[in-house]
């Protein structure tokens, strides 16, 4: 409570810039080093156009207190320019009837065609643009140390679940920790993803996790999802818990660890760690997973603004989605663009392999959004489902009872 | 009595901030627990449901029975320690007021220092475990943090380290207050020092006794900013504690209802605890 009235001031005192140069004002939780560079990106060519950025940083990766703090200012019916959103979240705000109409600029930029399907089921609601998607994460993911696989004599890259335990395996036997993972309900979570497309494919994934369908929810297929988690248990250290995503990442890049599952943003660790793609380490997608894709994409929630605001806003959402920006912004992100039609000549050899995938699974029909990252099901939902896998994955639940809680779960 | 102008001139902007802000904003979670709020504040009420559902959920049962084991074992511990160290500091020791700082230090950190310097002190792969290893007992082990059955415990240790140095200093307060010829009278008649602490001196602390218990009960309620620091809620959700609903429920899960019928509950088993307390000490304040 208190902290939201000093939300509520300090926005109050940011909101009235006294420049009248145009200016957008821009909400996000995008405060570590990769993530500042690539916003960069956007932000040198609005200043090209004469617009000034507003930069309004709240930290915390999950964007908790960002949402805080945009509640502040919506309620004081003062919001942002644009605000970063992702999955469910896009849905809810629109809604609360307080998202902007970008469908004229859609029109004229031709967005329809370019952005994947099942991204546009959150940056359209209702028959209206109010988001400019910017990047889009893919998830299924694996990161693995090559070293550490040649001495577990892990020669070539696993192409089947089965496959995968069984290197895996090799490589706990040789000494090292076969899977680097943070005990932290999002990490399982983001696991749980990969894990479901790998067992039922997607048809059953959307059944399950998007229609909520009990039948799907409660099926033997949802019975071997769990087991499978906990063949994955079994690789783990027995340290993991609380740990950061970036030290698991860390395990692998220094070699005290062969695999990790987690989404394309580990890539930026690597990068950091000067670490060479196909040299030092390998990517690929989730054994089982190949031609499909589970997906977050970020974007900006565009907010009614006043008319005085309207023209920078409409100028930084086609930013947004200019070819240039999608390009340079991802490759320093570590995702791939939002839109299908861009090159991936600049990218590496995992953001290359990605934008493959993505332009497939999206032709295929194969795309899904991701459970953990909260693009499948609404908030409450997503956090039941958090709820038990996080048990599960901790040995409170065995795996009948997790798929009975997954059930009733789906009904929060 | 009546005050001068002056000083009620003086006193009522606090005075105000304070109606507004904590009384007023009460109020507003009152309201907002009886309304169907989900990710903005909705005013329209619509009853009791979302109590409804905070008593069916999961989660709220999970921290409610932390909550009681933390809260027992918390508030025994500090109690136990605190009167241990004031009784042994009375000792007519040297370098008292050395001790004394040394044992208060702790409650001059804020939990989430407290609680980020256990988490690494209780963390196997960095902290105690690995130390004792390091000397060469290598069979030690000591993994309670990753432990979700034994988590809570650690929150327990840490907050009772924080504390139990605050409740030395109420306790000593208390020792110092009491009547010297009643000890003296005894020590004439032969009793021994622990028979003195038994049956004359510990029985005339009881009002420091419900004091140091009305801190500690809401301190318990309200810890939040320890276990964030210290387990982040975890291992899975096995160290959550009403505060982490209430925060996570209101701010993260779009349940804006169901987190202020949670805080109301809150609100009330701390006011079952502190109020007939104050309400004896404004007695106590009229007529003393």
């Amino acid at each position: 409570m208190k902290k939201s009235i000093a939300m509520l001031t300090a926005a109050m005192a940011i909101a009235f810039p006294a420049a009248a140069q145009k200016n957008v004002e821009v909400l996000h939780f995008w405060t570590s080093g990769g993530e500042a560079a690539a916003l960069g990106v956007l932000k040198s060519n609005l200043e090209k156009q004469g617009i000034k950025w507003n930069d309004m940083p709240v930290a915390g990766g999950g964007g908790e207190q960002a949402m805080t703090a945009l509640r502040a200012r919506v309620t004081s019916g003062n919001p942002p320019s644009a605000v970063l959103l992702m999955g469910y979240d896009l849905v809810d705000w629109a809604n609360q009837g307080v998202l902007a109409d970008l469908n004229p600029l859609a029109a004229k930029e031709g967005w329809d065609k370019v952005v994947p399907a099942a991204v546009q089921r959150f940056t359209k609601q209702n028959g209206k643009w109010i988001a400019a998607p910017l990047a889009v994460h893919s998830i299924n993911w694996v990161w693995a140390n090559k070293a550490v696989l040649e001495k577990a004599g892990v020669t070539a890259e696993p192409k089947t679940w089965d496959e995968f335990i069984a290197a895996a395996e090799k490589v706990q036997k040789a000494g090292f920790i076969a899977l680097a993972h943070g005990g932290q309900p999002w990490q399982e979570a983001t696991v749980f993803d990969s894990v479901v497309l790998a067992t039922g494919g997607a048809e059953f994934y959307r059944k399950a996790f998007v229609e909520l369908d009990s039948k799907a929810l409660s099926s033997p297929t949802m019975l071997k999802v769990f087991q499978r988690m906990g063949q994955l248990r079994k690789l783990v250290d027995k340290d993991f818990s609380g740990r950061d995503w970036n030290v698991a990442s860390g395990m692998v890049i220094t070699g005290k660890a062969g695999f990790q599952i987690m989404g394309d943003w580990a890539k930026g660790e690597f990068s950091n760690a000067q670490k060479t793609p196909g040299k030092d380490y390998t990517c690929f997608p989730v054994p089982g997973t190949q031609g499909s894709v589970v997906f977050l994409s970020n974007q900006f929630a565009m907010f009614k603004v006043g008319a005085d605001k309207a023209d920078a806003q409409t100028k930084m959402a086609s930013a947004s989605l200019d070819p240039a920006v999608q390009s340079a912004f991802n490759v320093l992100k570590g995702a791939v663009p939002a839109r299908t039609d861009v090159s991936d000549a600049a990218f590496d050899i995992c953001g290359k392999r990605a934008m493959k995938e993505l332009a497939q699974s999206n032709k295929a029909n194969t795309l899904v959004g991701s459970i953990a990252h909260g693009h499948a099901s609404p908030t409450a939902v997503k956090n039941a489902f958090y709820d038990v896998i996080t048990r599960h994955f901790n040995g409170q639940l065995d795996d009948a009872k997790a798929v009975a809680a997954m059930v009733s779960a789906s009904k929060s | 009595m009546r005050a001068h102008l002056l000083a009620r001139l003086l006193i009522s902007p606090s005075a105000l901030l304070i109606l507004v802000c904590v009384y007023g904003y009460i109020a507003f979670t009152f309201y907002l627990s009886f309304t169907p709020s989900t990710l903005l504040p909705q005013y329209e009420l619509t009853g009791g449901a979302s109590y409804k559902r905070l008593v069916g959920l999961e989660n709220w049962s999970v921290a409610l029975s932390n909550l009681w084991v933390f809260a027992s074992l918390y508030i025994g511990f500090a109690l136990v320690l605190g009167l241990g160290l004031a009784i042994l500091i009375d000792q007519k020791i040297r370098a008292e007021s050395a001790f004394r700082s040394i044992f208060l230090y702790p409650m001059a950190l804020s939990f989430i220092v407290t609680g980020t310097a256990w988490k690494w002190l209780l963390d196997p792969g960095v902290g105690l475990e690995r130390s004792v290893h390091m000397f060469g007992w290598t069979s030690f082990s000591f993994s309670w943090i990753k432990d979700s059955e034994l988590a809570i415990y650690c929150v327990v240790i840490a907050a009772v380290w924080q504390t139990s140095g605050f409740v030395m200093a109420m306790f000593l307060a208390g020792l110092r207050g009491v009547d010297s010829e009643q000890v003296n009278a005894a020590r004439v008649d032969g009793a021994k020092t622990w028979q003195i602490y038994l049956r004359i001196i510990i029985p005339q602390l009881g009002p420091v006794f419900v004091s140091a218990f009305v801190i500690l009960c809401h301190m318990a309620v309200k810890s939040y900013d320890l276990v964030i620091a210290l387990t982040n809620g975890g291992p899975g959700r096995s160290t959550w504690l009403p505060s982490v609903f209430m925060y996570q429920y209101t701010f993260t899960r779009n349940e804006m209802a169901v987190g202020a019928a949670s805080a109301v509950l809150m609100l009330i088993a701390i006011g079952v605890v502190v109020l007939p307390y104050l309400y004896n000490e404004m007695n106590k304040a009229k007529h003393g």
